[in-house]
C-alpha cells in the first residue's frame, strides 16, 4: 500500500448523493443514536464518506458542567459526596447535587430539643467504621443501643445478640439513627469541596454519543467541535441544566434516573405495610427489640432520651386501622404487641433450658442465666404515624454509560433487619473508591467498564443479603404448625450453637460479606 | 502482509460507515474489536503511574501527578493510552503513522476538555512494505527530521507500548526514542516475550482461537526477550530500572501486574 505525499484534496459530493446516502440503514444507525442536525455537506476521502453537521446549537449557550452529579439528597447520596470530597485523589472533583428538598440548601440544623423524626434507620458498626475512615461523624440523634434481643413469639426463644459478641471483643454499638439528612451535610459545608445544591427536581436527562461534526481541513479550529458531546445532560423542572460525566442515581425506590436510563428491575409487593411513629418510655431504653407476631415483626429501636421508634410490619387492612385510630388506643395496641400480646414470655424452660446445646459453646452464653427482660413500656406518642408499602425491589443492572445507582435506586429490602440503608451506605463508599481507582489511572470516570467493577463488587453481596431477607420474611409469614417447630429449632439453634451466632451477627453488623462463608 | 491486512479489513468495513467519527465508535468501544487493548490498560497505567511517579518523585497520592512534564506517545493508535496520561496533567504528544489513527484520537480526545491538549501528529512520510513489513524505523528517522528536531531530547517520557514487536530495526527504533528524551527521562516499552508460551497465548490463543487480534497481527520471530531488550536498550544508552509482566486472568477477565514476564511484559 502506498501513499502519495501530500493530503488528497476533498471533494465535496452534492446534495443528491446526500440525500440518496440517507436511506442507507448504517445511516440511521447514527440517527437513532441521538444525533439531531442535519447534515450540511458530504466529502470523500480516500474511501472514507465524511458527513459535516450543522453546527450545534447547545454550543454557544453556556451550560454548567460538573464531573459528577448525584441526584437526590439523601442519607445515601450525601454519604457518597462526602466520601468524594474526603479522598485525596477525588476531592478536585466538582460535584453537584441535585433535590428538591429546600432544607438541604440552608445548611446544617439537627436541633436536640426538636422532638425525633419518625423515620428511623440503623447503622451498622461497619458502616460507622467507613464513616470514620471518611472523616464523618454521624451527628444527628443516636443512642448507643448496644444490645438487640429478637424475640420468636412461636417458640417462646429469645435470641440475644448481646451474648453473642461478649467473647469476641465485642460487637460495637448498633446505633440507631434519626434519618436526618443535614447529619452528613454539615461534614460537607467543613470541607474545601466544589459543590453545588440544586434544590429542584429532575425532570429529563440524555445521554449524548459522540456528536461531533468532523473537520476535514485541519486549519479549522478546534473549538468548533462540541466539547460537551461526551456527557449526560440533565433538564432541571425549574428550566436550568447541567452536564456531567457520571450521573449518580441516589433517588430512591422509585428513581427517575433509573426509570430515564431504562434500566429494568425485578422484584415484588409484600402484602405488608409498616406502620413507624416514634414513641415515649418513662425510662431510658438501651435495648432494641424486634418481635415476630403472626402478621410481621413489631420492632422497637432506641434513639436516646427516653424515646424509641417503632417500626411494626402489619397488613395493610391492619395498616389502615393503625393509622386511625385514637392515640392511646394505639400505644396500648403497641405494648400489647411488644409485651403480653400473642403468647407468654420466652424462658429457659423449653428444651431442658439450652443444656442440649452446651457441649457445642465451649462457654455458654451469659445469656442464658439470666431471666427474660420485658421490652419497657411506651407510655405515649412523640410523633404521627406514618405507613408505607413495602416491596422487594432489585435492579437488573447497576451501571450504564455515564449513570450508576445507588442506595434505594438500586434495591429495596424488608426493613426487618435494619440492613436496607447499610446496603445503601456500602454501596456508596465502594462507588467512590471506584472512582479515585478511576482517576488513579487517568481513565473517565463514567465509562462503563469502571463503573461494572463498581456493580461486580456489590452486586453480589447485595443479591445475597436481599434472598436472606426475603427467606425470612417468608419464613416468619407463615403460621403452620411443623414449619412453627422447624423454625423455633432453628432460631434456638442459632441462640445457642456459639460458632453459628457469632457468624450470624458479624454478617448482621457488616464484619463479613456474606454469610457463614468466613 | 499481514499489517496490510489488517488494514485491507479495516478499509472494507469502513466504506460503510459515515465519518471519522464512526471508526471512533468502534476503535473506543470498550466491548468491541479492541477489547483486549481496553482490558489491558487499566494495568498498564497503573505500572505507569507508579513507576514514573517514583522516578519524578511526585506525589502518588495526587489527582494529576504528572503536571508539568511532556511526554510522547509512539504508536498512539486511537489514543487510548495518551488520554489517561493526559487526564493525569502530563502534556502529551501523541504520533502514528497512520492519518486514520491520528484522526480518530483527535476526534475523540476532543470531546473532553481536559484531553484535547493532547498533540496528536502524523507524518506523511512514504511507508514502505518491505517483506510486508511495516517498516515504522524509518518513519521515525523521517519524522525525527522533519518534525521532531526542533523538540529533540525534549521530553521527559518517551511511550511505546506494543510497538517494538512491529518494527524492523528494534535498535535503531530505541536509538531514535533515547533521543526524544532529556538526559534524566524515562523511556518505557511494553511488548511481547518470544517464548513457547507467547507462541501459544499471543499467536495461537489471540489470533487463531479467541480472535482478539487479526491473524498475522504479530510475528513471533520478531518479540524480543526481556533480556535481548535490556541489551539493546543498553546499547541505546537507556538503563532498564525497572520491568514487570502481564498476566491475564479468564476467569475474571482482567489483566494484573505480576513477576512473571513469560508473556506480555513491560520496562522502564
Amino acid at each position: 500500500m502506498y501513499r502519495k505525499k501530500g493530503k488528497r484534496k476533498a471533494k465535496a459530493v452534492n446534495g443528491a448523493v446526500g440525500e440518496c446516502l440517507k436511506s442507507c440503514t448504517k445511516f440511521h444507525f447514527i440517527h437513532e443514536k441521538g444525533i439531531n442536525r442535519k447534515p450540511k455537506c458530504l466529502h470523500v476521502v480516500d474511501n472514507l464518506i465524511v458527513l459535516e453537521l450543522e453546527d450545534d446549537p447547545n454550543r454557544t449557550t453556556n451550560i454548567p458542567q460538573y464531573d459528577i452529579a448525584i441526584v437526590g439528597g439523601g442519607m445515601v447520596g450525601m454519604a457518597l459526596a462526602c466520601s468524594i470530597a474526603s479522598m485525596p485523589l477525588t476531592k478536585h472533583l466538582t460535584v453537584a447535587i441535585i433535590d428538591s428538598n429546600p432544607a438541604l440548601a440552608s445548611g446544617p440544623c439537627i436541633n436536640k430539643d426538636d422532638p425525633p423524626d419518625p423515620r428511623v434507620s440503623t447503622v451498622t458498626p461497619a458502616t460507622i467504621s467507613l464513616f470514620k475512615d471518611c472523616g464523618s461523624k454521624l451527628e444527628a440523634k443516636t443512642s448507643k443501643g448496644q444490645v438487640g434481643k429478637m424475640v420468636d413469639l412461636g417458640s417462646l426463644l429469645h435470641f440475644d445478640l448481646k451474648g453473642g459478641g461478649n467473647r469476641y471483643g465485642g460487637i460495637g454499638a448498633w446505633e440507631y439513627v434519626e434519618q436526618h439528612r443535614h447529619a452528613y451535610f454539615d461534614k460537607m459545608q467543613n470541607k474545601d469541596i466544589q459543590k453545588t445544591i440544586f434544590p429542584t427536581r429532575l425532570s429529563s436527562m440524555s445521554l449524548h454519543p459522540s456528536s461531533s461534526s468532523t473537520a476535514l481541513d485541519d486549519k479549522l479550529s478546534r473549538a468548533t467541535l462540541l466539547h460537551r458531546g461526551n456527557l449526560a445532560k440533565l433538564e432541571m423542572s425549574d428550566g436550568s441544566s447541567l452536564c456531567a460525566k457520571l450521573v449518580v442515581g441516589a433517588d430512591g425506590s422509585r428513581s427517575r434516573i433509573r426509570e430515564l436510563a431504562g434500566i429494568k428491575t425485578t422484584g415484588w409487593k409484600y402484602s405488608q405495610n409498616a406502620v413507624i411513629c416514634t414513641v415515649e418510655h418513662e425510662e431510658e431504653n438501651h435495648c432494641a427489640w424486634q418481635r415476630f407476631l403472626p402478621a410481621g415483626p413489631i420492632a422497637l429501636l432506641p434513639i436516646g432520651d427516653k424515646f424509641s421508634n417503632i417500626v411494626w410490619t402489619v397488613d395493610p387492612k391492619e395498616s389502615s386501622n393503625c393509622k386511625s385510630m385514637g392515640e392511646n388506643d394505639f400505644v396500648k395496641a403497641v405494648n400489647h404487641a411488644l409485651d403480653y400480646g400473642y403468647g407468654p414470655h420466652p424462658g429457659s424452660r423449653l428444651f431442658g433450658g439450652g443444656n442440649l446445646f452446651t457441649w457445642l459453646g465451649a462457654d455458654g452464653t451469659s445469656s442464658m442465666n439470666e431471666s427474660f427482660e420485658v421490652p419497657p413500656k411506651v407510655v405515649r406518642l412523640g410523633s404521627e404515624r406514618m405507613v408505607f408499602p413495602l416491596s422487594l425491589m432489585h435492579a437488573n443492572y447497576y451501571a450504564s454509560k455515564r449513570v450508576a445507582l445507588i442506595g434505594d435506586a438500586a434495591h429495596t429490602v424488608h426493613p426487618l433487619a435494619g440492613q436496607g440503608v447499610n446496603m445503601g451506605f456500602g454501596d456508596a463508599f465502594s462507588l467512590s473508591k471506584v472512582i479515585a481507582e478511576g482517576v488513579a489511572v487517568g481513565s473517565d470516570i463514567g465509562e462503563v467498564s469502571l463503573l461494572k467493577k463498581y456493580e461486580a463488587d456489590r452486586k453480589t453481596a447485595n443479591i445475597a443479603m436481599t434472598a436472606i431477607l426475603d427467606g425470612f420474611q417468608k419464613a416468619y409469614s407463615v403460621d403452620f404448625g411443623p414449619l412453627n417447630v422447624l423454625r423455633a429449632a432453628a432460631f434456638h439453634g442459632a441462640q445457642y450453637i456459639s460458632p453459628l451466632k457469632r457468624s450470624i451477627i458479624s454478617y448482621a453488623s457488616g464484619e463479613q460479606r456474606l454469610p457463614l462463608i468466613t | 502482509m499481514e499489517r496490510r491486512s489488517n488494514l485491507r479489513s479495516i478499509k472494507s468495513w469502513n466504506f460503510f460507515f459515515l465519518g471519522c467519527h464512526c471508526h471512533a465508535i468502534i476503535r473506543w468501544d470498550a466491548e468491541g474489536p479492541f477489547k483486549p487493548l481496553h482490558l489491558m490498560n487499566p494495568t498498564r497505567l497503573a505500572f505507569i503511574r507508579s513507576t514514573l511517579c517514583r522516578h519524578f518523585r511526585k506525589d502518588p497520592n495526587c489527582a494529576r501527578p504528572f503536571e508539568g512534564l511532556k511526554f510522547v506517545d509512539v504508536g498512539c493508535g486511537g489514543g487510548i493510552l495518551s488520554e489517561p496520561l493526559a487526564r493525569m496533567g502530563a502534556t502529551v504528544t501523541g504520533i502514528d503513522a497512520i492519518e486514520k489513527n491520528i484522526k480518530i484520537a483527535r476526534l475523540h480526545a476532543d470531546l473532553d476538555p481536559i484531553t484535547s491538549s493532547i498533540d496528536y501528529r502524523c507524518t506523511t512520510a512514504v511507508i514502505k512494505f518491505v517483506r510486508g513489513r511495516f517498516l515504522l524505523s524509518s518513519y521515525i528517522l523521517t519524522m525525527r527530521a522533519e518534525n521532531l528536531v526542533e523538540e529533540r531530547g525534549e521530553f521527559d517520557a518517551v511511550f511505546a507500548l506494543e510497538v517494538i514487536e512491529h518494527v524492523a530495526d528494534p535498535a535503531d527504533f530505541c536509538k531514535s526514542l533515547a533521543e526524544l528524551t532529556v538526559s534524566e527521562g524515562a523511556t518505557i516499552i511494553s511488548t511481547i516475550n518470544r517464548s513457547m508460551r507467547s507462541y501459544a497465548a499471543a499467536i495461537v490463543a489471540a489470533e487463531y482461537i479467541l480472535h482478539w487480534l487479526p491473524r498475522g497481527t504479530h510475528q513471533w520471530s520478531s518479540f524480543l526477550t526481556p533480556e535481548e531488550l535490556v541489551l539493546i536498550l543498553q546499547r541505546a544508552s537507556i538503563s532498564v530500572q525497572e520491568m514487570a509482566g502481564f498476566v491475564y486472568n479468564p476467569l475474571t477477565g482482567r489483566w494484573s501486574l505480576s513477576d512473571d514476564v513469560g508473556v506480555n511484559y513491560i520496562a522502564l
